[in-house]
Protein backbone atom coordinates (compact mmCIF):
# COMPACT_ATOMS: atom_id res chain seq x y z
CA UNK A 1 0.00 0.00 0.00
CA UNK A 2 2.94 2.27 0.76
CA UNK A 3 3.84 2.05 -3.08
CA UNK A 4 0.68 3.39 -3.81
CA UNK A 5 0.42 6.34 -1.47
CA UNK A 6 4.08 7.28 -2.55
CA UNK A 7 2.71 7.27 -6.13
CA UNK A 8 0.04 10.06 -5.04
CA UNK A 9 2.87 12.36 -3.73
CA UNK A 10 4.57 11.95 -7.05
CA UNK A 11 1.55 13.08 -8.77
CA UNK A 12 1.24 16.30 -6.71
CA UNK A 13 4.98 16.87 -7.20
CA UNK A 14 4.35 16.05 -11.02
CA UNK A 15 1.21 18.59 -10.71
CA UNK A 16 3.46 21.40 -8.45
CA UNK A 17 5.95 21.33 -11.54
CA UNK A 18 3.71 22.71 -14.12
CA UNK A 19 1.53 25.41 -11.64
CA UNK A 20 0.82 28.03 -14.01
CA UNK A 21 -1.80 25.23 -15.51
CA UNK A 22 -3.36 25.89 -12.33
CA UNK A 23 -4.27 29.49 -12.34
CA UNK A 24 -5.77 28.77 -15.65
CA UNK A 25 -7.44 25.80 -14.82
CA UNK A 26 -9.40 27.69 -12.03
CA UNK A 27 -10.32 30.60 -14.37
CA UNK A 28 -11.44 28.12 -16.96
CA UNK A 29 -13.93 26.12 -14.45
CA UNK A 30 -15.41 29.72 -12.87
CA UNK A 31 -15.83 31.01 -16.67
CA UNK A 32 -18.02 27.33 -17.47
CA UNK A 33 -19.80 27.71 -14.45
CA UNK A 34 -20.78 31.28 -15.09
CA UNK A 35 -21.36 30.55 -18.43
CA UNK A 36 -24.12 28.09 -17.97
CA UNK A 37 -25.58 30.28 -15.12
CA UNK A 38 -26.41 32.66 -17.26
CA UNK A 39 -27.97 29.94 -20.11
CA UNK A 40 -29.78 28.67 -17.03
CA UNK A 41 -30.90 32.33 -15.94
CA UNK A 42 -32.20 32.60 -19.76
CA UNK A 43 -33.92 28.98 -19.84
CA UNK A 44 -35.44 29.80 -16.51
CA UNK A 45 -37.03 32.82 -17.47
CA UNK A 46 -40.17 34.07 -14.70
CA UNK A 47 -40.62 30.40 -13.93
CA UNK A 48 -39.52 29.11 -10.78
CA UNK A 49 -39.62 25.71 -11.06
CA UNK A 50 -38.41 23.04 -13.75
CA UNK A 51 -38.50 19.34 -13.76
CA UNK A 52 -38.84 20.13 -9.87
CA UNK A 53 -35.78 21.79 -9.63
CA UNK A 54 -35.56 25.74 -8.67
CA UNK A 55 -33.62 28.05 -10.03
CA UNK A 56 -31.04 28.53 -6.99
CA UNK A 57 -31.23 24.43 -7.36
CA UNK A 58 -29.68 24.41 -10.44
CA UNK A 59 -27.24 26.94 -9.95
CA UNK A 60 -25.55 24.94 -7.35
CA UNK A 61 -26.26 21.91 -9.63
CA UNK A 62 -24.16 23.44 -12.29
CA UNK A 63 -21.30 25.09 -9.92
CA UNK A 64 -21.05 21.61 -8.17
CA UNK A 65 -20.92 19.55 -10.92
CA UNK A 66 -18.15 21.28 -12.36
CA UNK A 67 -16.36 21.55 -9.38
CA UNK A 68 -16.94 17.13 -8.74
CA UNK A 69 -15.68 17.34 -12.30
CA UNK A 70 -12.03 18.34 -10.98
CA UNK A 71 -11.85 15.88 -8.63
CA UNK A 72 -13.54 12.48 -10.83
CA UNK A 73 -11.68 13.91 -13.95
CA UNK A 74 -8.32 12.41 -15.27
CA UNK A 75 -6.17 11.48 -17.92
CA UNK A 76 -5.07 7.94 -16.91
CA UNK A 77 -6.60 6.84 -20.19
CA UNK A 78 -4.43 9.26 -22.69
CA UNK A 79 -1.61 8.97 -20.40
CA UNK A 80 -1.71 5.30 -21.26
CA UNK A 81 -2.91 5.30 -24.65
CA UNK A 82 0.44 7.59 -24.94
CA UNK A 83 2.59 5.24 -22.84
CA UNK A 84 1.06 2.41 -25.00
CA UNK A 85 2.20 4.67 -28.28
CA UNK A 86 5.79 5.50 -27.56
CA UNK A 87 6.86 2.16 -25.89
CA UNK A 88 7.20 3.33 -22.05
CA UNK A 89 4.71 0.89 -21.24
CA UNK A 90 7.70 -1.71 -21.04
CA UNK A 91 9.24 -0.06 -18.22
CA UNK A 92 6.20 -0.08 -16.31
CA UNK A 93 5.73 -3.65 -17.12
CA UNK A 94 9.10 -4.48 -15.26
CA UNK A 95 7.84 -3.04 -12.11
CA UNK A 96 6.48 -5.46 -9.04
CA UNK A 97 2.80 -3.49 -9.11
CA UNK A 98 -0.19 -3.86 -11.06
CA UNK A 99 0.03 -1.36 -13.99
CA UNK A 100 -3.69 -0.72 -14.08
CA UNK A 101 -3.71 -0.36 -9.87
CA UNK A 102 -0.99 2.33 -9.85
CA UNK A 103 -2.52 4.43 -13.08
CA UNK A 104 -5.67 4.58 -10.91
CA UNK A 105 -3.85 6.04 -7.95
CA UNK A 106 -1.86 8.51 -10.54
CA UNK A 107 -5.75 9.71 -11.26
CA UNK A 108 -6.42 9.66 -7.34
CA UNK A 109 -3.44 11.74 -6.62
CA UNK A 110 -4.40 14.33 -9.80
CA UNK A 111 -8.04 14.39 -8.72
CA UNK A 112 -7.06 15.34 -4.60
CA UNK A 113 -4.85 17.62 -6.52
CA UNK A 114 -7.55 19.55 -8.17
CA UNK A 115 -9.94 18.89 -5.88
CA UNK A 116 -7.91 21.23 -3.38
CA UNK A 117 -5.95 23.38 -5.56
CA UNK A 118 -8.27 24.26 -8.22
CA UNK A 119 -11.88 23.41 -7.41
CA UNK A 120 -11.78 24.94 -4.05
CA UNK A 121 -10.31 28.25 -4.35
CA UNK A 122 -12.46 27.97 -7.82
CA UNK A 123 -15.68 27.31 -5.71
CA UNK A 124 -14.92 30.35 -3.62
CA UNK A 125 -14.37 32.72 -6.43
CA UNK A 126 -17.51 32.01 -7.40
CA UNK A 127 -19.85 32.06 -4.98
CA UNK A 128 -18.15 35.56 -4.46
CA UNK A 129 -20.76 36.36 -7.58
CA UNK A 130 -23.27 34.10 -7.85
CA UNK A 131 -25.90 33.34 -5.47
CA UNK A 132 -25.22 29.51 -4.66
CA UNK A 133 -26.71 28.12 -1.56
CA UNK A 134 -25.25 24.80 -0.24
CA UNK A 135 -26.63 22.28 2.15
CA UNK A 136 -26.13 22.77 5.61
CA UNK A 137 -26.83 19.06 6.97
CA UNK A 138 -24.40 16.94 7.41
CA UNK A 139 -25.35 13.43 6.31
CA UNK A 140 -25.67 14.95 3.06
CA UNK A 141 -22.20 16.13 2.78
CA UNK A 142 -21.43 12.37 3.87
CA UNK A 143 -23.47 10.91 1.29
CA UNK A 144 -21.85 13.50 -1.58
CA UNK A 145 -18.72 12.39 -0.41
CA UNK A 146 -19.44 8.74 -0.72
CA UNK A 147 -21.02 9.58 -3.88
CA UNK A 148 -18.20 11.51 -5.54
CA UNK A 149 -15.53 8.72 -4.66
CA UNK A 150 -17.66 6.81 -6.58
CA UNK A 151 -17.62 8.79 -9.10
CA UNK A 152 -13.76 9.05 -9.16
CA UNK A 153 -13.73 4.92 -9.59
CA UNK A 154 -16.25 4.85 -12.18
CA UNK A 155 -14.75 7.28 -14.11
CA UNK A 156 -11.35 5.77 -13.76
CA UNK A 157 -12.44 2.63 -14.75
CA UNK A 158 -14.00 3.54 -17.80
CA UNK A 159 -10.69 5.38 -18.14
CA UNK A 160 -8.59 2.54 -17.95
CA UNK A 161 -10.69 0.70 -20.61
CA UNK A 162 -10.32 3.56 -23.14
CA UNK A 163 -6.74 2.99 -22.47
CA UNK A 164 -6.70 -0.51 -22.71
CA UNK A 165 -8.72 -0.24 -25.98
CA UNK A 166 -4.99 0.96 -27.34
CA UNK A 167 -2.97 -2.10 -26.82
CA UNK A 168 -5.03 -3.28 -29.57
CA UNK A 169 -5.37 -0.34 -32.13
CA UNK A 170 -2.19 1.32 -30.70
CA UNK A 171 -3.72 4.89 -32.02
CA UNK A 172 -6.96 5.65 -30.57
CA UNK A 173 -7.09 9.19 -30.32
CA UNK A 174 -10.66 9.25 -31.67
CA UNK A 175 -12.06 6.89 -29.49
CA UNK A 176 -10.85 8.94 -26.26
CA UNK A 177 -12.35 12.46 -27.88
CA UNK A 178 -15.89 10.72 -28.34
CA UNK A 179 -15.65 8.52 -24.83
CA UNK A 180 -14.85 12.50 -23.18
CA UNK A 181 -17.72 13.87 -25.01
CA UNK A 182 -20.54 10.69 -24.14
CA UNK A 183 -19.34 11.34 -20.60
CA UNK A 184 -19.84 15.24 -20.36
CA UNK A 185 -23.21 14.90 -22.23
CA UNK A 186 -24.66 11.56 -20.79
CA UNK A 187 -23.29 11.93 -17.25
CA UNK A 188 -25.14 15.08 -16.58
CA UNK A 189 -22.43 17.69 -16.05
CA UNK A 190 -24.44 19.59 -19.30
CA UNK A 191 -27.89 19.09 -18.63
CA UNK A 192 -29.51 16.74 -16.00
CA UNK A 193 -30.64 13.84 -16.68
CA UNK A 194 -34.62 15.05 -15.60
CA UNK A 195 -34.44 17.05 -18.20
CA UNK A 196 -33.95 14.52 -20.94
CA UNK A 197 -37.34 12.84 -22.52
CA UNK A 198 -38.61 9.81 -21.04
CA UNK A 199 -37.18 7.29 -23.29
CA UNK A 200 -33.64 8.75 -22.92
CA UNK A 201 -34.22 8.73 -19.01
CA UNK A 202 -35.24 4.95 -19.34
CA UNK A 203 -32.06 4.40 -21.40
CA UNK A 204 -29.60 6.10 -19.56
CA UNK A 205 -30.43 3.34 -16.66
CA UNK A 206 -28.73 0.95 -18.46
CA UNK A 207 -25.88 3.01 -19.01
CA UNK A 208 -22.78 3.63 -15.97
CA UNK A 209 -22.79 7.97 -16.91
CA UNK A 210 -25.42 9.07 -14.56
CA UNK A 211 -23.43 7.84 -12.09
CA UNK A 212 -20.50 10.15 -13.01
CA UNK A 213 -21.86 13.38 -12.54
CA UNK A 214 -25.46 13.32 -11.98
CA UNK A 215 -26.08 11.44 -9.23
CA UNK A 216 -23.59 13.17 -6.32
CA UNK A 217 -24.94 16.61 -7.58
CA UNK A 218 -28.33 15.62 -7.06
CA UNK A 219 -27.76 14.70 -3.87
CA UNK A 220 -25.80 18.20 -2.71
CA UNK A 221 -28.59 20.02 -3.98
CA UNK A 222 -31.08 17.94 -2.06
CA UNK A 223 -33.24 16.94 -5.02
CA UNK A 224 -32.35 13.40 -4.05
CA UNK A 225 -34.01 12.84 -0.43
CA UNK A 226 -33.90 9.63 1.33
CA UNK A 227 -34.27 6.69 -0.75
CA UNK A 228 -33.55 8.23 -3.75
CA UNK A 229 -30.20 8.80 -2.23
CA UNK A 230 -29.92 5.44 -1.48
CA UNK A 231 -30.94 3.88 -5.10
CA UNK A 232 -28.20 6.41 -6.46
CA UNK A 233 -25.42 4.96 -4.13
CA UNK A 234 -26.51 1.96 -4.98
CA UNK A 235 -26.44 2.21 -8.42
CA UNK A 236 -23.22 3.71 -8.40
CA UNK A 237 -21.65 0.64 -6.34
CA UNK A 238 -22.91 -2.06 -8.83
CA UNK A 239 -21.48 -0.31 -11.93
CA UNK A 240 -17.62 -0.38 -10.48
CA UNK A 241 -17.46 -3.52 -9.40
CA UNK A 242 -19.58 -4.11 -13.23
CA UNK A 243 -16.97 -2.72 -14.96
CA UNK A 244 -13.82 -4.71 -13.30
CA UNK A 245 -15.16 -7.60 -15.48
CA UNK A 246 -14.47 -6.17 -18.79
CA UNK A 247 -11.48 -4.38 -17.65
CA UNK A 248 -10.18 -8.08 -16.22
CA UNK A 249 -10.77 -9.40 -19.60
CA UNK A 250 -9.50 -6.87 -21.87
CA UNK A 251 -6.23 -6.60 -19.69
CA UNK A 252 -5.63 -10.16 -19.66
CA UNK A 253 -5.84 -10.31 -23.75
CA UNK A 254 -3.96 -7.27 -24.12
CA UNK A 255 -0.82 -8.45 -22.40
CA UNK A 256 -0.81 -11.44 -24.56
CA UNK A 257 -1.43 -9.42 -27.76
CA UNK A 258 1.73 -6.40 -26.58
CA UNK A 259 3.23 -5.15 -29.53
CA UNK A 260 6.21 -2.85 -27.93
CA UNK A 261 6.95 0.14 -30.57
CA UNK A 262 10.35 1.02 -31.14
CA UNK A 263 12.46 -1.64 -30.65
CA UNK B 1 22.41 -22.53 -10.64
CA UNK B 2 21.55 -20.96 -14.38
CA UNK B 3 20.63 -17.46 -13.95
CA UNK B 4 18.81 -18.22 -17.61
CA UNK B 5 17.59 -20.81 -19.27
CA UNK B 6 16.15 -20.65 -22.62
CA UNK B 7 15.16 -23.45 -24.84
CA UNK B 8 13.61 -23.08 -28.27
CA UNK B 9 12.47 -19.91 -27.72
CA UNK B 10 10.45 -18.37 -30.35
CA UNK B 11 8.28 -15.04 -30.91
CA UNK B 12 6.08 -14.08 -33.87
CA UNK B 13 4.70 -10.72 -34.64
CA UNK B 14 2.17 -9.73 -37.85
CA UNK B 15 3.51 -7.34 -39.74
CA UNK B 16 0.87 -5.37 -41.50
CA UNK B 17 1.55 -3.89 -44.63
CA UNK B 18 -0.26 -0.95 -46.50
CA UNK B 19 -2.03 -1.38 -49.82
CA UNK B 20 -0.97 1.22 -52.42
CA UNK B 21 -2.88 3.74 -54.08
CA UNK B 22 -6.45 5.32 -52.53
CA UNK B 23 -8.40 2.37 -53.60
CA UNK B 24 -5.93 0.22 -51.63
CA UNK B 25 -6.18 2.48 -48.73
CA UNK B 26 -9.81 2.30 -49.07
CA UNK B 27 -9.89 -1.66 -48.87
CA UNK B 28 -7.48 -1.80 -45.77
CA UNK B 29 -10.35 -0.42 -44.06
CA UNK B 30 -12.03 -3.32 -44.29
CA UNK B 31 -9.15 -6.26 -44.77
CA UNK B 32 -5.60 -5.98 -44.20
CA UNK B 33 -2.60 -8.08 -45.50
CA UNK B 34 -0.34 -9.12 -43.25
CA UNK B 35 2.46 -11.56 -42.62
CA UNK B 36 3.90 -13.59 -40.14
CA UNK B 37 7.14 -12.46 -39.34
CA UNK B 38 9.33 -14.62 -36.94
CA UNK B 39 11.43 -11.85 -34.73
CA UNK B 40 13.10 -14.52 -32.70
CA UNK B 41 13.80 -18.50 -33.92
CA UNK B 42 13.99 -21.28 -31.27
CA UNK B 43 17.17 -19.82 -29.68
CA UNK B 44 18.41 -21.87 -27.08
CA UNK B 45 21.04 -20.93 -24.41
CA UNK B 46 21.83 -20.51 -20.44
CA UNK B 47 23.54 -18.17 -18.59
CA UNK B 48 25.65 -19.19 -15.24
CA UNK B 49 25.16 -16.85 -12.34
CA UNK B 50 27.79 -14.28 -12.19
CA UNK B 51 28.62 -14.14 -15.98
CA UNK B 52 28.55 -10.96 -17.97
CA UNK B 53 27.17 -12.03 -21.57
CA UNK B 54 27.24 -9.72 -24.57
CA UNK B 55 24.12 -10.20 -26.64
CA UNK B 56 25.09 -8.73 -30.27
CA UNK B 57 23.64 -8.30 -33.45
CA UNK B 58 22.50 -6.13 -36.05
CA UNK B 59 19.91 -3.57 -35.68
CA UNK B 60 16.62 -5.84 -36.13
CA UNK B 61 18.13 -9.00 -35.25
CA UNK B 62 15.76 -9.66 -32.50
CA UNK B 63 17.98 -8.59 -29.46
CA UNK B 64 15.30 -6.34 -28.19
CA UNK B 65 12.80 -8.76 -28.12
CA UNK B 66 14.57 -11.45 -26.28
CA UNK B 67 15.02 -9.37 -23.71
CA UNK B 68 11.25 -8.65 -23.75
CA UNK B 69 10.64 -11.76 -23.22
CA UNK B 70 13.28 -12.54 -20.40
CA UNK B 71 12.13 -9.83 -18.44
CA UNK B 72 8.44 -10.75 -18.90
CA UNK B 73 7.12 -7.67 -20.95
CA UNK B 74 6.49 -9.85 -23.86
CA UNK B 75 5.12 -13.42 -24.09
CA UNK B 76 7.10 -15.77 -26.37
CA UNK B 77 5.03 -17.48 -29.30
CA UNK B 78 6.77 -20.96 -28.21
CA UNK B 79 9.23 -22.11 -26.00
CA UNK B 80 10.23 -22.35 -22.45
CA UNK B 81 12.56 -19.58 -20.87
CA UNK B 82 13.31 -19.98 -17.32
CA UNK B 83 14.70 -16.54 -15.63
CA UNK B 84 16.01 -16.59 -11.69
CA UNK B 85 13.97 -20.13 -11.43
CA UNK B 86 10.57 -18.45 -12.52
CA UNK B 87 8.55 -17.68 -15.68
CA UNK B 88 8.45 -14.04 -16.36
CA UNK B 89 5.12 -14.02 -17.80
CA UNK B 90 3.55 -16.22 -15.15
CA UNK B 91 4.65 -14.53 -11.56
CA UNK B 92 5.35 -11.14 -13.08
CA UNK B 93 5.23 -9.27 -9.58
CA UNK B 94 7.45 -11.66 -7.96
CA UNK B 95 9.34 -12.22 -10.73
CA UNK B 96 10.44 -8.64 -11.40
CA UNK B 97 11.64 -8.02 -7.77
CA UNK B 98 14.70 -10.01 -9.00
CA UNK B 99 16.22 -8.34 -12.29
CA UNK B 100 16.94 -4.51 -13.29
CA UNK B 101 16.46 -3.41 -16.67
CA UNK B 102 18.01 -0.75 -18.24
CA UNK B 103 16.77 0.40 -21.39
CA UNK B 104 19.11 2.73 -22.66
CA UNK B 105 16.51 4.22 -25.34
CA UNK B 106 13.54 5.09 -22.80
CA UNK B 107 13.83 6.66 -19.24
CA UNK B 108 12.21 4.75 -16.28
CA UNK B 109 12.70 7.75 -14.14
CA UNK B 110 9.74 10.81 -13.77
CA UNK B 111 10.16 13.27 -16.10
CA UNK B 112 9.36 15.82 -14.45
CA UNK B 113 10.40 15.50 -10.83
CA UNK B 114 13.73 15.32 -9.12
CA UNK B 115 16.02 12.19 -9.33
CA UNK B 116 15.77 11.57 -5.53
CA UNK B 117 11.98 11.49 -6.03
CA UNK B 118 12.13 8.76 -8.54
CA UNK B 119 14.57 7.25 -6.12
CA UNK B 120 12.23 7.37 -3.36
CA UNK B 121 9.52 6.01 -5.49
CA UNK B 122 11.39 2.99 -6.47
CA UNK B 123 12.76 2.04 -3.08
CA UNK B 124 9.19 1.69 -1.79
CA UNK B 125 8.14 -0.28 -4.48
CA UNK B 126 10.67 -2.73 -4.15
CA UNK B 127 10.19 -2.59 -0.23
CA UNK B 128 13.88 -1.78 0.13
CA UNK B 129 14.32 -1.20 4.01
CA UNK B 130 16.01 2.21 4.99
CA UNK B 131 19.24 0.56 6.34
CA UNK B 132 19.81 -1.20 3.71
CA UNK B 133 18.99 1.78 0.94
CA UNK B 134 21.64 3.82 3.05
CA UNK B 135 24.29 0.95 3.06
CA UNK B 136 23.69 0.12 -0.79
CA UNK B 137 22.74 3.59 -2.69
CA UNK B 138 25.45 5.52 -1.08
CA UNK B 139 28.32 3.69 -2.66
CA UNK B 140 25.81 3.79 -6.01
CA UNK B 141 25.59 6.85 -5.74
CA UNK B 142 29.65 7.48 -4.96
CA UNK B 143 30.92 5.33 -7.85
CA UNK B 144 28.54 6.58 -10.40
CA UNK B 145 29.25 10.11 -9.14
CA UNK B 146 25.88 11.62 -9.29
CA UNK B 147 25.36 12.94 -5.59
CA UNK B 148 25.37 16.51 -7.34
CA UNK B 149 22.36 15.41 -9.99
CA UNK B 150 20.07 14.19 -6.92
CA UNK B 151 17.69 17.15 -6.48
CA UNK B 152 17.67 18.24 -10.51
CA UNK B 153 14.39 16.96 -12.32
CA UNK B 154 15.24 14.38 -15.04
CA UNK B 155 14.77 16.50 -18.08
CA UNK B 156 17.16 19.27 -17.27
CA UNK B 157 19.76 16.16 -17.09
CA UNK B 158 22.64 15.23 -19.99
CA UNK B 159 22.25 12.04 -21.92
CA UNK B 160 25.09 10.98 -19.70
CA UNK B 161 24.19 11.88 -16.57
CA UNK B 162 20.05 10.78 -16.84
CA UNK B 163 22.08 7.13 -18.15
CA UNK B 164 23.93 6.65 -14.89
CA UNK B 165 20.89 7.67 -12.62
CA UNK B 166 19.36 5.11 -14.47
CA UNK B 167 21.76 2.46 -13.88
CA UNK B 168 21.83 3.64 -10.09
CA UNK B 169 17.60 3.20 -10.25
CA UNK B 170 18.14 -0.22 -12.11
CA UNK B 171 19.98 -1.22 -9.28
CA UNK B 172 18.17 -0.11 -5.67
CA UNK B 173 16.69 -3.39 -5.01
CA UNK B 174 20.28 -4.97 -5.49
CA UNK B 175 19.22 -7.52 -8.23
CA UNK B 176 21.03 -10.75 -8.69
CA UNK B 177 20.56 -10.39 -12.53
CA UNK B 178 20.68 -6.84 -14.90
CA UNK B 179 19.41 -6.24 -18.12
CA UNK B 180 20.90 -3.44 -20.32
CA UNK B 181 19.51 -3.27 -23.20
CA UNK B 182 22.11 -0.55 -25.31
CA UNK B 183 23.36 1.02 -22.33
CA UNK B 184 26.22 3.20 -23.57
CA UNK B 185 24.28 4.26 -26.60
CA UNK B 186 24.92 8.11 -27.84
CA UNK B 187 27.23 8.74 -24.49
CA UNK B 188 30.89 9.71 -24.80
CA UNK B 189 34.40 8.20 -24.05
CA UNK B 190 34.88 9.45 -19.88
CA UNK B 191 30.69 8.43 -19.37
CA UNK B 192 31.35 4.87 -20.95
CA UNK B 193 35.11 3.93 -18.97
CA UNK B 194 33.06 5.17 -15.98
CA UNK B 195 29.49 2.75 -16.73
CA UNK B 196 31.81 -0.39 -17.65
CA UNK B 197 34.38 -0.06 -14.77
CA UNK B 198 31.25 0.26 -12.57
CA UNK B 199 29.33 -2.85 -14.17
CA UNK B 200 33.10 -4.94 -13.22
CA UNK B 201 32.67 -3.57 -9.70
CA UNK B 202 28.89 -4.98 -9.02
CA UNK B 203 29.64 -8.04 -10.99
CA UNK B 204 32.98 -8.84 -8.47
CA UNK B 205 30.90 -7.41 -5.39
CA UNK B 206 27.61 -8.73 -5.65
CA UNK B 207 28.26 -11.64 -8.29
CA UNK B 208 25.28 -10.40 -10.38
CA UNK B 209 24.55 -11.56 -13.52
CA UNK B 210 24.23 -9.32 -16.78
CA UNK B 211 22.75 -9.65 -19.79
CA UNK B 212 24.01 -6.78 -22.03
CA UNK B 213 22.77 -5.43 -25.78
CA UNK B 214 25.29 -3.01 -27.88
CA UNK B 215 26.52 -2.25 -30.91
CA UNK B 216 29.49 -1.16 -29.24
CA UNK B 217 32.10 -3.60 -29.23
CA UNK B 218 34.29 -1.77 -27.01
CA UNK B 219 32.15 -2.33 -24.43
CA UNK B 220 31.53 -6.34 -24.79
CA UNK B 221 35.82 -6.23 -25.29
CA UNK B 222 35.92 -4.41 -21.73
CA UNK B 223 33.00 -6.23 -20.34
CA UNK B 224 32.44 -9.70 -21.68
CA UNK B 225 34.27 -13.43 -21.63
CA UNK B 226 31.63 -14.63 -23.55
CA UNK B 227 29.12 -13.60 -26.58
CA UNK B 228 26.01 -14.68 -28.15
CA UNK B 229 25.60 -13.24 -31.40
CA UNK B 230 21.87 -13.46 -33.16
CA UNK B 231 21.37 -12.94 -37.20
CA UNK B 232 17.76 -12.91 -38.16
CA UNK B 233 16.72 -13.88 -35.11
CA UNK B 234 19.21 -16.86 -34.55
CA UNK B 235 21.73 -17.48 -32.45
CA UNK B 236 24.97 -17.43 -34.77
CA UNK B 237 27.76 -17.97 -32.25
CA UNK B 238 27.75 -18.80 -28.68
CA UNK B 239 31.04 -18.69 -26.76
CA UNK B 240 34.17 -16.96 -25.40
CA UNK B 241 35.29 -13.78 -27.45
CA UNK B 242 38.66 -15.04 -27.06
CA UNK B 243 38.07 -18.03 -29.55
CA UNK B 244 35.88 -15.75 -31.63
CA UNK B 245 39.30 -13.99 -32.49
CA UNK B 246 41.15 -16.84 -32.72
CA UNK B 247 38.98 -17.96 -35.03
CA UNK B 248 37.71 -15.22 -37.36
CA UNK B 249 40.55 -12.86 -36.92
CA UNK B 250 43.57 -14.79 -37.59
CA UNK B 251 46.32 -12.36 -39.20
CA UNK B 252 47.68 -9.09 -39.19
CA UNK B 253 46.35 -5.96 -40.56
CA UNK B 254 49.04 -3.95 -42.30
CA UNK B 255 48.69 0.27 -43.26
CA UNK B 256 51.03 1.37 -45.72
CA UNK B 257 51.29 5.36 -46.15
CA UNK B 258 52.82 5.80 -50.01
CA UNK B 259 54.43 8.49 -51.00
CA UNK B 260 52.19 9.00 -53.92
CA UNK B 261 48.67 7.66 -55.28
CA UNK B 262 48.43 4.07 -56.44
CA UNK B 263 46.13 1.78 -57.97
CA UNK B 264 44.43 -1.03 -56.84
CA UNK B 265 45.32 -3.01 -59.50
CA UNK B 266 49.15 -2.14 -59.37
CA UNK B 267 48.95 -3.54 -55.39
CA UNK B 268 47.06 -6.55 -56.64
CA UNK B 269 49.75 -7.73 -59.23
CA UNK B 270 52.39 -7.09 -57.02
CA UNK B 271 51.08 -9.16 -54.15
CA UNK B 272 50.34 -11.57 -56.48
CA UNK B 273 49.74 -15.07 -55.63
CA UNK B 274 50.02 -14.38 -52.16
CA UNK B 275 46.92 -14.01 -50.05
CA UNK B 276 46.10 -10.64 -49.32
CA UNK B 277 43.10 -8.64 -49.08
CA UNK B 278 43.74 -4.68 -49.78
CA UNK B 279 41.61 -1.98 -49.02
CA UNK B 280 41.24 1.95 -50.00
CA UNK B 281 42.09 3.98 -46.69
CA UNK B 282 40.66 7.46 -46.37
CA UNK B 283 43.28 8.71 -48.68
CA UNK B 284 44.31 7.88 -51.89
CA UNK B 285 47.66 6.92 -50.96
CA UNK B 286 47.01 4.97 -48.20
CA UNK B 287 46.28 1.17 -48.18
CA UNK B 288 45.59 -1.47 -46.03
CA UNK B 289 46.47 -5.11 -46.34
CA UNK B 290 44.83 -8.02 -44.69
CA UNK B 291 47.32 -10.95 -44.12
CA UNK B 292 47.72 -14.49 -42.83
CA UNK B 293 50.68 -13.77 -39.98
CA UNK B 294 52.91 -16.32 -41.93
CA UNK B 295 53.10 -13.79 -44.82
CA UNK B 296 53.81 -10.82 -43.41
CA UNK B 297 57.27 -10.34 -44.16
CA UNK B 298 57.30 -11.31 -47.63
CA UNK B 299 54.26 -9.26 -48.53
CA UNK B 300 56.24 -6.29 -46.46
CA UNK B 301 59.15 -7.30 -48.72
CA UNK B 302 57.41 -7.13 -51.76
CA UNK B 303 55.98 -3.85 -51.27
CA UNK B 304 58.81 -2.20 -49.88
CA UNK B 305 60.73 -3.05 -52.60
CA UNK B 306 58.75 -1.69 -55.00
CA UNK B 307 57.32 1.84 -53.75
CA UNK B 308 58.66 4.55 -51.63
CA UNK B 309 56.80 4.32 -48.16
CA UNK B 310 56.20 7.27 -46.00
CA UNK B 311 54.87 5.16 -42.65
CA UNK B 312 53.44 1.70 -41.91
CA UNK B 313 51.79 0.06 -39.02
CA UNK B 314 50.98 -3.64 -38.46
CA UNK B 315 47.71 -3.89 -36.07
CA UNK B 316 45.86 -7.19 -35.11
CA UNK B 317 42.50 -7.17 -36.15
CA UNK B 318 39.88 -5.73 -34.43
CA UNK B 319 37.03 -6.96 -32.84
CA UNK B 320 34.82 -4.74 -34.73
CA UNK B 321 36.37 -5.72 -37.77
CA UNK B 322 35.77 -9.04 -37.27
CA UNK B 323 31.99 -8.83 -36.13
CA UNK B 324 31.35 -7.19 -39.12
CA UNK B 325 32.91 -9.45 -41.45
CA UNK B 326 30.59 -12.01 -39.67
CA UNK B 327 27.73 -9.52 -40.16
CA UNK B 328 28.35 -9.04 -43.73
CA UNK B 329 28.65 -12.45 -44.37
CA UNK B 330 25.61 -13.41 -42.74
CA UNK B 331 26.47 -17.34 -41.69
CA UNK B 332 29.23 -17.90 -39.70
CA UNK B 333 30.83 -21.15 -41.18
CA UNK B 334 33.70 -23.22 -39.40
Amino acid sequence: MDKYIEMIRIRFLMMLAYRTNYYTGILIYAINIAAYYFLWSAIYGSKSTMQGMSMAQMTTYVAISWMARAFYFNNIDREIAMEIKEGRVATELIRPYSYLGMKTMQGLGEGIFRLLFLSLPGIFLVALFLPLRFPTDVHTWMFFTLSIALSFIINSELNLLAGIIAFFTLNNEGLLRAKRFVIDLFSGLILPISFYPDWAQEAMKYFPFQGISYIPSMIVTGSFQGQAILHGLLFQLVWCVLLLIPIQLLWRAAKKQLVIQGG
Amino acid sequence: MNAIEVENLRKEFKSYSSRSGLIGAFRDLFTRNYKIIRAVNDISFTVKQGEIVGYIGENGAGKSTTIKMLTGILTPTAGKVIVNGMNPHKEREKFVRTIGVVFGQRSQLWWDIAVQESFRLLKKVYRVSDEDYRQHMEHIIEALDIGPLLDKPVRKLSLGQRMRCELAAALIHNPPLLFLDEPTIGLDVLVKLKIRQFLKEINEKYNTTILLTTHDISDIEALCERVIMLDEGKIIYDGSLKRLKEKWGEGKQIQFTFAGEITFHALRELTNGLQVIWKKGEQDNVWTAQVPSALLPEVIGRVVARYSIQDMNINEISTEEIIRNIYEEGVVHG
